[in-house]
């Protein structure tokens, strides 16, 4: 059942950010990932979302009901959500009174906000920073008070905006792990949003891409990752090689030839022969070797090695076969195979790991 | 003759000197009265409601409350008199010469102050923390009420400005108290009227008096910007 359903939002600021006819459909216990590039309109549409903005244009059904300007009936829907800002603020108190304030707000009974504050507190770790002053705590600190706050009043819809934008990596880590428990215990629905992919891989089971106001895709993390719709959707989730093709002979019912700069890929694909097509490719579909292996790929090319980039305990390495080519290796490949710009290098991958998408004007 | 005067009023203190004591009691409770009309009716209420409301004219309104910080009180004693005075719009209330009056003209003498005293205040409170009450679920009120509570030193200063400029002034006092002994007259007018006679040791005792009990009050009012007490629990 939908817990939240926009239709046709569209806003739009003086200084140019906007939302062009978002529709946007998230359903009890969903946890939708909302990502793009920074300034995409993520945090717009998050506010209007909690009713903090309204849209120009369009229809905001939250539970079944559509909610209107009145603001009255827009705190008793903002009442059934919480929102963890990208920067939290908080209030020059305690943390157990930061905690408690939305409970006490809500006219919940003194009896029961001990208990709610201190398990959300426990829920986020941080149980024994009950009377320090919230001010003086570190940002990941102030995010898990933030979340916490969020979640002690029970919300049917808990949102999210860039949750560790603003946080080093152990805090990041920290707040995924809570993130995650919160998913995996109490079955929240949740709408976060982030720039972040993988983060949304890891923590959705539901993604929207958002880029310039408009939402390109909506899918699970493995088809956004795997069979993007779109080139700028390709783009964001970074697939690695987008080569630009032709379609060119039909092989069998599945089996196309591609027309890359000269070169020619098999791939699986119903265009028909002529198509304009991107042909993507992931770089962790693409293996190395020294020399020419057989092997079940149906695309193997050849080139020198042009670029080595290291990336965390891979790297990405750059052949050039007539077009460019990339892929990833361990470190440690690249030592044990002695590797190095010009070493010329075999590349293969299978024609069902490359996805085609039709080249339109506007990708 | 400080010296004198130190000692004289630290004997009038000691001998609780029932007419120096009767004076300062009035002289507080009169400033005590119109900084609590002028603070809790309408400094606090309006200028909370000026803060977070947009409306035409909201610039003018506030540099007028500014302007008016510099109203002399004998200014604001003369506006008193028009309104209370017998043939004055008011004058059927019957507050002329009377401590009413008094408090009348210093609220309106200290509510500019505070005005712009708590306005100011509100507008350092960081613009997230109202937003922060909102997605947090408050209502307006509860908004309102979390700035205030966040602007509370700032707020808490308002109100010791206005105190203090109620206690010290004496136009209003003279011009529509009259100096009545035993019914309105206060520490300030007293000065005035002793140092008229060349009373100066006790003019001096009294304006020692006047500052030592304007001391103790803002000291007990800024030490509960230094306590993390449970006074503001209630918001």
């Amino acid at each position: 059942m939908a817990i939240l359903d926009l239709i046709d939002i569209t806003q739009q600021f003086k200084d140019g950010y906007s939302l062009k006819a978002v529709n946007l459909c998230v359903d009890q216990g969903d946890v939708f990932a909302l990502i793009g590039p920074t300034g995409a309109g993520k945090t717009t549409l998050i506010r209007i979302i909690d009713l903090l903005d309204w849209p120009m244009s369009g229809q905001i059904i939250f539970g079944g009901t559509d909610v209107t300007r009145s603001k009255r009936e827009r705190l008793k829907a903002r009442r059934r959500m919480a929102y963890v800002q990208q920067r939290p603020t908080v209030f020059d108190m305690n943390v157990y009174d930061n905690v408690a304030l939305g409970l006490k707000w809500r006219r919940v009974p003194r009896s029961i906000i001990r208990g709610r504050v201190e398990h959300a507190l426990e829920l986020v770790g941080l149980a024994d920073y009950q009377k320090r002053n919230a001010r003086t705590l570190s940002g990941g600190e102030t995010q898990r008070v933030a979340i916490a706050r969020a979640l002690v009043t029970g919300p049917e819809l808990l949102l999210l905006d860039e949750p560790t934008a603003n946080l080093d990596p152990v805090s990041t880590e920290k707040v995924e792990l809570i993130l995650e428990t919160i998913i995996q215990a109490r079955q929240t629905t949740m709408v976060m949003s982030t720039h972040d992919r993988s983060q949304g891989q890891r923590l959705a089971n539901k993604m929207g891409v958002l880029i310039d106001g408009e939402i390109l895709q909506i899918g699970t993390p493995a088809e956004m990752f795997r069979s993007p719709t779109r080139k700028r959707v390709a783009d964001f989730v970074g697939v690695g090689n987008m080569l630009d093709g032709v379609v060119g002979e039909r092989i069998d019912e599945s089996l196309v030839n591609i027309q890359i700069n000269g070169n020619t890929l098999q791939a699986i694909s119903d265009f028909e022969e002529g198509a304009k097509v991107w042909t993507l490719v992931r770089t962790e579909d693409v293996t190395f070797s020294l020399q020419e292996t057989s092997t079940s790929a149906r695309n193997t090319f050849n080139g020198p090695i042009t670029r080595m980039t290291p990336v965390a305990t891979l790297v990405r390495i750059e052949i050039d076969c007539g077009f460019a080519l990339v892929g990833v290796v361990t470190a440690k490949t690249v030592s044990e195979m002695g590797l190095e710009i010009g070493t010329v290098l075999f590349a293969s991958f299978k024609a069902t790991a490359i996805h085609v998408i039709h080249r339109q004007s506007h990708d | 003759m400080i010296w004198d005067a130190f000692v004289e009023a630290l004997r009038l203190i000691w001998n609780l000197d029932h007419e120096v004591m009767e004076i300062a009691w009035r002289s507080l409770r009169i400033a005590a009265t119109s900084s609590a009309i002028s603070f809790l009716l309408i400094a606090l209420p309006l200028g909370t409601l000026i803060h977070f409301n947009r409306f035409p004219g909201k610039p003018l309104v506030i540099s007028t409350i500014q302007t008016l910080f510099a109203m002399p009180a004998v200014v604001v004693g003369l506006l008193t008199y028009d309104l209370l005075s017998n043939k004055g719009a008011f004058g059927e209330l019957g507050w002329y010469l009377t401590p009413d009056a008094i408090v009348f003209g210093q609220t309106l003498l200290i509510t500019p102050v505070m005005l712009g005293l708590v306005i100011s205040a509100l507008n350092g409170v960081d613009k997230s923390i109202p937003e922060t009450a909102t997605t947090m679920g408050a209502s307006r009120l509860q908004t309102y009420l979390i700035s205030i509570r966040e602007a509370r030193f700032g707020i808490l200063t308002a109100l010791v400005m206005g105190f203090g400029r109620a206690i010290s002034e004496v136009g209003i006092s003279i011009m529509v108290g009259g100096n009545i002994r035993g019914y309105t007259r206060t520490l300030t007018t007293t000065i005035t009227l002793e140092t008229q006679m060349g009373e100066l040791e006790l003019a001096h005792a009294l304006g020692i008096i006047l500052i030592l009990l304007a001391f103790v009050i803002n000291l007990s009012l800024l030490s509960l910007q230094y306590r993390e007490s449970k006074w503001l629990s209630w918001i």
